[in-house]
């Protein structure tokens, strides 16, 4: 008869036929068996978070920048609810997560037990799956599959739930061979002739774009290595999304920035007056699109996602190429090369005027700011962050708001997994646990949460956990002690009516850095910058860099509302002429 | 209602409502009809009837039917959104005007009154062919088959002979001929 092991010893042995290295949790009495077990299994090393959400975006950080999936464990009740944050900011962003959620034994199921939640009714709607095991002899299987869902097709969540009756009783495990077949919901289902016609259109063209997203990120490395090739070969403009920045050089000169409500002058207009979209691994959000009726109206739209469901959900595309970004790609490539080895020289021509145009646009230098030499400006700091750190191969992660979008702006990514943000959930709070994750895959990189002071007292207690396992990251606080995106709009959009957005009563980031036992730094003038972000990057401790910016500056460009997608706020000089009228306040 | 000026909020054209019945298969399994049904809710879908239960005992799967409405774009998107759930096998989906299409709803009738109330309103059912399942001196119960705007016609008329309780399931949907859904 073959060895019976626990359910507990089970988790375990899956986790290891999964090769997961580290878990992020926070243990409590429905998963004490779990936690009983993590001593016998030397190969996972369990990092403790301060609070469950936490642990969850640490978890996410983790995935990102390494595109394995990120484990998460947890107890029961508010274990369970602390975590959905976590989940749906991963749904959201398609990132793949395994939460393992202790349960009440399944006898109290349902009896309003301590520390009892419906879990699995909770997590349903920000989930891919979730299962609840009552059958020990389920629970491999099911752990094996929780993988299986998380990883393949677009990413996402998932959660088991082990009720603890069963995390002590025993059965039989067969040990686990990856099977290299995807499931039936994620395989490719395009053929030659989309390609085909791809090519033709793209042939065609004269204002053609590439539009892409964080399909590119997540369809692997080799992703955007082949995005690199494919618009080098057509000599095509690109811009990318929040999410996709980074699997295109942003320094290259035929990427045009980041597009959307806060993205370049160029992107935007490029997108509303292109003849050819080619959109490879986004979903058409409305931080996109705008208003959908006038979102480039000119345009044949071309979609490449792995996920059916993204396909004319938003806006309607003329060719629907449902597949693996990288599998599409390469075959384009491979089509491009054999059948029309001359495409970049017969299509210069075609789209030089198209590049006249965006050159035109480009001129106008959307991303231009006042400068002071009094008070720092964020964009300036942001800058000279990017300056600094441009040549160490540095990850970023951020916190929700301006300093998010400026950080969008300013720093230029040249390749992908090194930038982790919330994008579609807006989660506040997501970037101080998400770089304990990274530095937790990355342990000799430079990784730096660019954060505001309001988002990053969300979760601050998190520093106690990059303290613990000496994790150097570095929480660069752009401090203007506003709710500084919430200020903007109550500033454009509510007659300067600032309520609630200013926080009084801020900690002292400094002295709160040494409670933790970290480092803190402060920087107050534009002339002490460069050397205190350099005695950031020196320490080897987690660092609070508290840095005083102007507290009233504003994000530009911004898409104003009452106007089409093509006319954008520039900034302060471009504002008189577009004030926002009384109708226009519904901005959501 | 004043028009929205803003880029976001807008909520653009409204396309034409057609209604549509969607068969999904799925693992009999706890929680399936939750995330079913959920997903409707979660999204904005409306769900006009909804009629369960197991076809296949065997394999352990459920066949769920539901009526619902919206334009084009939303019925496409509740077929690849119901897809990509774990549990769903397959999808299939028609327009209730689809001609090889049987669709069919249950009632059970409860009609009280005196002898001759209660024979003109078995006249009154008698195209859809009415079982008795029980009778007593003052009262009836009627099982009627029929499309959904039928029964609604027929409650209409049977008010006035003494319809007191109206039990009613979802649409359930069958193709004509030899052919089944895919």
């Amino acid at each position: 008869m073959s060895k019976l092991y626990t359910g507990a010893e089970i988790v375990f042995k899956c986790m290891e036929d999964q090769r997961v290295e580290f878990i992020f949790g926070y243990p409590g009495g429905a998963v004490l068996p779990i936690y009983d077990e993590l001593k016998n299994h030397n190969s996972i090393k369990h990092i403790l978070a301060r609070h469950e959400q936490g642990a969850g975006h640490a978890a996410e950080g983790y995935a990102r920048s390494c595109g394995k999936p990120g484990v998460v464990l947890v107890t029961s009740g508010p274990g369970a609810t602390n975590v959905v944050t976590a989940l749906t900011d991963a749904y959201m962003d398609s990132i793949p997560l395994v939460c393992i959620s202790g349960q009440v034994p399944t006898h109290l199921i349902g009896t309003d037990a301590f520390q009892e939640c419906d879990t699995t009714g909770i997590t349903r709607p920000c989930t891919k799956h979730n299962w609840l095991v009552k059958d020990v002899k389920d629970l491999a299987k099911t752990i094996h599959k929780a993988f299986e869902v998380a990883t393949t097709g677009r990413p996402g969540p998932v959660l088991v739930d082990i009720p603890k009756d069963i995390q002590f009783q025993k059965a039989k495990y067969t040990n686990f061979k990856k099977q290299k077949k995807l499931n039936g919901k994620s395989n490719n289902r395009f053929s030659k002739k989309d390609i085909d016609k791809l090519i033709e259109m793209m042939g065609k063209a004269k204002q053609p774009i590439f539009y892409t997203g964080g399909g590119v990120i997540n369809s692997g490395p080799k992703a955007s290595e082949e995005l690199r090739e494919l618009v080098s070969i057509t000599g095509f403009p690109i811009t990318s999304t929040l999410q996709g920045l980074g699997s295109f050089p942003g320094d290259d000169n035929q990427f045009l920035g980041m597009l959307g409500m806060h993205g370049t002058y160029e992107a935007n207009n490029a997108m509303h007056d292109c003849d050819l979209m080619i959109n490879i691994g986004a979903r058409f959000d409305d931080r996109i699109t705008g208003k959908i009726d006038e979102f480039s109206p000119k345009s044949k739209k071309v979609h490449i996602d792995i996920d059916p469901s993204s396909i004319n959900k938003n806006v309607k595309v003329d060719l629907p190429i449902v597949g693996d970004v990288s599998e599409v790609i390469s075959l384009l490539i491979k089509t491009i090369k054999k059948h029309k080895p001359n495409f970049l020289k017969s299509n210069k021509e075609n789209i030089s005027k198209w590049w006249e145009q965006i050159g035109k646009w480009r001129s106008v230098n959307s991303l231009n700011f006042i400068n002071s030499d009094k008070t720092i400006k964020p964009q300036f700091a942001i800058q000279r962050l990017y300056e600094l750190t441009k040549n160490k191969d540095t990850f970023i992660t951020t916190e929700v708001g301006q300093h998010q979008m400026w950080a969008a702006q300013h720093y230029k990514f040249d390749k992908p997994n090194r930038w982790m943000t919330s994008g579609g959930l807006g989660t506040m709070g997501y970037g101080l646990p998400a770089a304990v994750g990274v530095q937790i895959a990355h342990p000799d990189k430079l990784v730096v949460d660019i954060a505001g002071e309001a988002s990053v007292l969300m979760t601050m207690q998190e520093m106690s956990t990059a303290v613990q396992y000496n994790l150097p990251i570095k929480i660069f606080i752009l401090n203007n002690e506003y709710m500084g995106m919430v200020r903007q709009w109550q500033e454009l959009l509510h007659e300067k009516n600032y309520s609630e957005s200013y926080t009084a009563a801020l900690p002292d980031f400094v002295k709160l850095a040494e409670a933790y036992g970290c480092v803190g730094i402060r920087a107050k003038t534009p002339d002490e910058l460069d050397q205190k972000i350099q005695e950031m990057i020196d320490v080897k401790k987690p660092v609070i860099f508290d840095c005083l910016v102007d507290k009233e500056e504003n994000c530009f460009p911004m898409i104003p509302s009452g106007k089409p997608h093509n006319q954008m706020l520039l900034g302060p000089n471009d504002q008189k002429e577009n004030k926002i009228t009384g109708k226009g306040k519904t901005l959501v | 209602m004043v028009k929205s000026k803003s880029a976001y909020s807008d909520p653009g054209k409204k396309g034409k409502l057609d209604t549509h019945i969607i068969v999904v298969w799925v693992d009999n399994e706890a929680g399936v009809l939750a995330r079913v049904v959920g997903l409707f809710s979660g999204r904005g879908y409306n769900i006009e009837s909804l009629a369960v239960a197991e076809v296949d005992p065997k394999r352990g799967i459920s066949r769920i039917t539901i009526v619902t409405t919206g334009t084009p774009q939303v019925i496409q998107q509740i077929k690849l959104q119901l897809g990509k759930l774990v549990p769903v096998h397959k999808v299939a989906d028609f327009m209730r005007g689809d001609k090889k299409i049987i669709f069919k709803e249950m009632a059970l009738l409860k009609l009280v009154g005196n002898n001759s109330k209660r024979n003109k309103a078995l006249k009154v059912c008698k195209k859809f062919n009415p079982v008795v399942l029980d009778k007593t001196q003052k009262s009836v119960v009627l099982q009627i088959t029929a499309l959904r705007r039928e029964i609604d016609t027929l409650m209409g008329d049977l008010k006035k002979f003494g319809l007191v309780s109206v039990s009613r399931t979802g649409a359930v949907a069958m193709t004509r001929g030899s052919e089944i859904f895919k």
